[in-house]
Formats: structure tokens, sequence, C-alpha cells
């Protein structure tokens, strides 16, 4: 730019410029393009093939019509429900100690890794999965599914409880502290329930992450035909049944992976909108 | 945190202290279980096939030879390519977003592109199944070998079969794209106000601004974006695996199907018989646990380090 700039004419600048910043507004709008078409064809595909028994049918073999995905759902619900069960304290638990101990080395090491855990393939985690909880019972089970997505949830909900402690005005905890409460009864009453509208953000932006997950639980989870609820039984969930009939070769159950596809990914949305509009940080930012 | 208090700590306190401490160990310990959990398992593939394990293409598990070679390499070639495709799209989204999008299109276009990477895996891969493979299929094969006459190129030879390495590349592009558009999406707007300004005052336009004063100054961040991406996209796994055709096969062809480390564990893991297969799998999952660690590390760090510029 240095050496070239002053060459060229302003004109020849202007409307270089002038190109540059429309090619970015393509962008944007090639960006976003696939996510119309995917949403509009989910919309078409799901809607004509969702109905009142998707909900609430079992599926049906091969060759019947009809048969909806209830065990799956309930299945889902059950996974995410163990995971939050593990992950949520955990999660929470860690992300108070980075908090709490924003420049300590061990809080820089943990801080650190668990960014590293946030990155690593969900299938490993899946594998790991496997070979510390299957592999030594011999089975499948919800309880390994539920685990395996609890690992993928933790670094999340840390990361996302510790920012939002930070917001918190430090003179609240001094308040409380002079006061005298003593230490634990200010973190936990008074610090983390000034938090808890972010933290249940945090959260919830985790469920919708882990709502999804498939290759976690592949080799955990494994999938059920039946109607299960038993921890220690392999059992169904959404992504799962819309993986292997996505992959099968028969129209009927194409139809249901996309009335699958639908309502995983409106699970997923309606979950990410509730965590938009939960909270907007009170305090802005923090003056700690 | 004073550990020695005028009547030294309450029990509550010690209980809140232990049980903060013991949460947040649980993420260094729960890394180092998974890496050692995952290399015994690993250990007796990479014990009997040693540095063979990863140059062979030979996967065959009738006779118990495992060469990891092909999924390597299409591992490695999909998420390059996407990131090919995916990075200058999602560096001008950011430039967009940070810089020239009026303040009431910033949210709802920031929205629209995160959502992007709310949507799962799996319905990106039964898109990709349904509809973006019969479509370079039927339309952008065609056009590429016929029409441009890249067909006597090796990189776009041979049949157009549908799922491809193309297809891979192309779907794992809009699925990384979000991360690396938020991320420098971020760093650019840690970029000072005076930095911006100094070049306008200079009479530099729009453009020159972007590129001679904020990109530059943003750049390690916006690689450290792009590393992340490419993180993301190595350890992909249901899309890729529903669209990439599932061949153990070195072909320099888009068009040929391929593999990826995480689509050979995601397909042949529950229907492996014998334990070496079963351990060939988990040294697939070490090899690609070992390469993701590495790339995510690099890509903390290059964004840390200009957050870190920004603040001070």
């Amino acid at each position: 730019m240095t050496t070239r700039a002053p060459r060229r004419s302003i004109r020849a600048r202007r409307a270089r410029s002038a190109v540059m910043v429309a090619l970015t507004v393509v962008a944007a709008l090639l960006a976003t393009l696939p996510l119309v078409l995917i949403l509009g064809l989910l919309l078409k595909q799901g809607a004509s093939s969702l109905n009142w028994a998707f909900f609430t049918a079992m599926p049906k073999p091969v060759g019947e019509s009809g048969g909806g995905m209830a065990n799956a759902l309930a299945g889902t619900l059950m996974l995410i429900g163990i995971a939050s069960a593990i992950g949520l304290p955990v999660g929470i638990g860690a992300g108070m100690y980075l908090a709490e101990h924003r420049g300590g080395r061990l809080a820089s090491v943990v801080r650190f890794l668990s960014d590293v855990l946030n990155g690593l393939p969900s299938i490993v985690v899946g594998i790991f999965a496997w070979q510390f909880l299957v592999r030594p019972v011999r089975h499948f089970s919800a309880l390994a599914g539920g685990i395996a997505l609890a690992v993928m949830m933790i670094p999340l909900v840390a990361r996302a409880t510790e920012e939002m402690i930070r917001l918190v005005p430090n003179s609240l905890r001094e308040a409380a502290l002079a006061l005298g409460y003593p230490r634990w009864r200010t973190s936990l009453t008074v610090v983390l329930r000034t938090a808890l509208p972010g933290i249940v953000t945090g959260a919830l932006v985790a469920v919708a992450r882990i709502a999804g997950e498939t290759a976690p639980l592949l080799f955990t989870a494994f999938g059920n035909q039946f109607w299960s609820t038993s921890l220690t039984q392999p059992i169904s969930a959404l992504p799962l049944q819309i993986f292997s009939y996505a992959i099968s070769p028969y129209e009927e159950w194409h139809q249901l992976a996309w009335a699958g596809a639908l309502v995983l990914l409106a699970l997923v949305l309606v979950i990410s909108l509730i965590a938009r509009f939960v909270t907007r940080s009170r305090f802005g930012h923090g003056h700690d | 945190m004073a550990s020695t208090q005028l009547h030294g700590a309450p029990v509550g306190d010690r209980i809140y202290r232990f049980t903060t401490t013991a949460f947040a160990l649980s993420i260094p310990l729960l890394l180092v279980l998974l890496a050692i959990e995952v290399a015994v398992a690993a250990w007796p593939a990479l014990k009997a096939f040693h540095l063979g394990f990863l140059t062979s293409s030979e996967w065959d598990a009738v006779n118990g030879t495992f060469g990891a070679a092909p999924a390597i390499y299409g591992t490695i070639v999909s998420s390059l390519l996407a990131l090919l495709i995916a990075t200058p799209l999602a560096i001008g989204v950011a430039i967009f977003l940070s810089e020239f999008a009026p303040p009431w299109l910033r949210q709802p276009v920031a929205f629209l592109v995160d959502l992007l990477a709310a949507i799962p895996s799996v319905v990106y891969g039964l898109w990709g199944i349904f509809v973006l493979v019969p479509f370079l299929r039927e339309h952008v094969m065609p056009f590429l070998a016929d029409r441009l006459h890249l067909g006597d190129t090796p990189f776009f030879s041979g049949p157009a079969y549908g799922p491809s390495m193309l297809a891979a590349g192309l779907i794992l592009a809009i699925m990384v794209l979000p991360y690396i558009s938020s991320v420098t999406r971020e760093v650019l707007m840690a970029v000072p106000r005076s930095q911006r300004e100094a070049a306008l005052a200079l009479g530099a336009t729009r453009w020159e601004m972007i590129w001679g004063a904020v990109l530059p100054y943003a750049s390690s961040g916006v690689m450290g974006g792009v590393i992340l991406g490419l993180g993301r996209a190595l350890g992909e796994t249901m899309a890729v695996t529903m669209v990439i055709g599932n061949r153990h096969e070195i072909s320099s062809s888009l068009f040929a199907p391929g593999y990826t480390m995480a689509s050979v564990i995601a397909n042949e893991f529950s229907e492996a018989t014998n334990d070496m297969h079963l351990s060939a799998l988990m040294a697939v999952g070490a090899v690609l646990l070992a390469i993701t660690l590495v790339v995510n590390i690099i890509a903390r760090w290059l964004v840390w380090r200009v957050e870190r510029r920004g603040q001070a």
C-alpha cells in the first residue's frame, strides 16, 4: 500500500474500495444462503411427514408405513437429563473456581485445558466413553451415553459460568463479606445468585449443543428400537435415529428422518432462543 | 483467597473451596484420562504396525492388516478444501459485520451466521445425502469436468458418483464458516479505533483502511480463527460420514469417494469383529486426538495473543 497507493488515482482507489465493500456484502449473502436452503427444505420435507403419530408412536418395521419416534424423543430427553445432572454441577463449580482464582496458575491451566477439551472431536469422546464405560461392563447403556455428553458439556458450562461471575461487581462481594458473611455464603447466595440468569443462559447453550450430538452416542447409548428408560440398557436418541434412517434405503424411513430432523432442529433452536432471552447481562461490563 | 484468617477458615469455607477445586481439577483429569484410555486401547495396533500404520493404505479387516493413510489423507484434504472455501467467505462476513453493516443489520446477520453453528451435524448430513450430493452429481461435477474441461486434470477426473471428497469439503466449509467468522469478528472488534482513524486521516479509502491498518493488526487472531475452524473440520464426524463415500483409497480426484479418520471410526467401530480391528480403530482415534490437540493449542494461543494485546 505504501509504495503503490500514491500512484493510483483517487478514483481508481475509491472504485476498488467500493468493489471490495460490495464483495463483503456478497460474502454475507453467500454465508446465509445455505442456512436459508437447509431451513426451507427441512420445513417443506419435515412438515409434510410430521404428524401426531410421530410423537406418540413407536418405530414400525421396514415395509409398514407410519410409525413414529416416541422412544427416540424420550431417549434424547433422558440423555440430556443425565448429561445435565452431571455436567451442570461440575461445570458450574469449575467455573466458580476459575472466576475466583483469576490469576492463579492452576486456574490458567484449567481454563486452557477446558478450551482444549471443548475443541476435541466428539467421536473421540465417544470412543473414550466406550473404552471407559461400555467395554468393562460389556454392554451399551443410557448412562454411558449421558456421561459422554456430560464430558462435552463441562467445558462449555465452566467457561460460561466464569464469564458471568466475572460480570458481578466486586463491590457486591465486598459488601457481603463486610457484613460478616463467610466466603462460601457470599459466593453461593450473593455472587452466584446475581450471576444466575447468565449461568442459566450458558447452561441452555450447552444443552442445545449436546442435544444434537450423534457421534458420542454411536457406541455408548447405541440406539434401541424399543421403549426404554433404563439407565443400564441401550437407549434410542433422535440424532441416532435420524442417522440410521437417513442411510437406510427405504423411502418411508427417509421421510421419518426429515421429520426427525425438523423436530431436532426445532428443539435446538427453541433452547437457544430461550437462552438468548433469559437474560442480557445485568451489569453490562464489570468494573472489578 | 487468604487461607489464614483471624479465626482460621470456617468449615463452610473449607468445604466450598474443596468442592470447587475438585470440580475444576476434574477438567484436566478428564483430559488425561481420555488420552490414557485411548492410547492404551490403541497400543496393540500401533505396536503391530509401527509407522506403517500411518503410511500404509491397506485396510483389510479380514486379514488383519491396517494402514490408516487413506483416512489421514482424506481428513487433511477435506479439511483443507473446507478452509479454502470457507476462509475468504468468513473473513468477508466478519469484515462486513464489524466495519460496514448498518447497526440495525448487524445483529440479525450475525445471528443467522451463528445459527449455522447450531444446526446438528446429522441434519447437515441428511441435507448432504438428499440435496447436496445429487446436486453435485447432476450439475456441478458435469459442469466442472465437461464445460470447464477440467476433467483431464487429476483433480476433477473420474466418474461423478456424487458421494465424494468434494461433497465432504463443501459441507465442512458450511459447517466451519460460523466458527471462523465469529472469531474473526471478535478480533476485528478488538482492534483499537485509533488504528482505523489514523488510516482514514492519512487519506486511506475504506478498503485501504481495512487492508492496511485493521487486518494486519488482527492477522494472528484471524489465523487463530482459521485454525480453530480447521480443528472443527478435522474432527467433524456425522455429516462427513454421510457424504464422503467411505472408501479406503487415496485418489487425487475430488470426485472420488474417500474416508476420514472420524468417519472410519463411526462406520466400523460397532462392526469391528476382532481385537486388532478394534485396536486399529482406537489408533485412528489416537492419531486424530493428537492432531486436533496440536491444532487447537496453536489456535487458542494465537487468539489469546491478539486479545491480550487488544486489552493492553
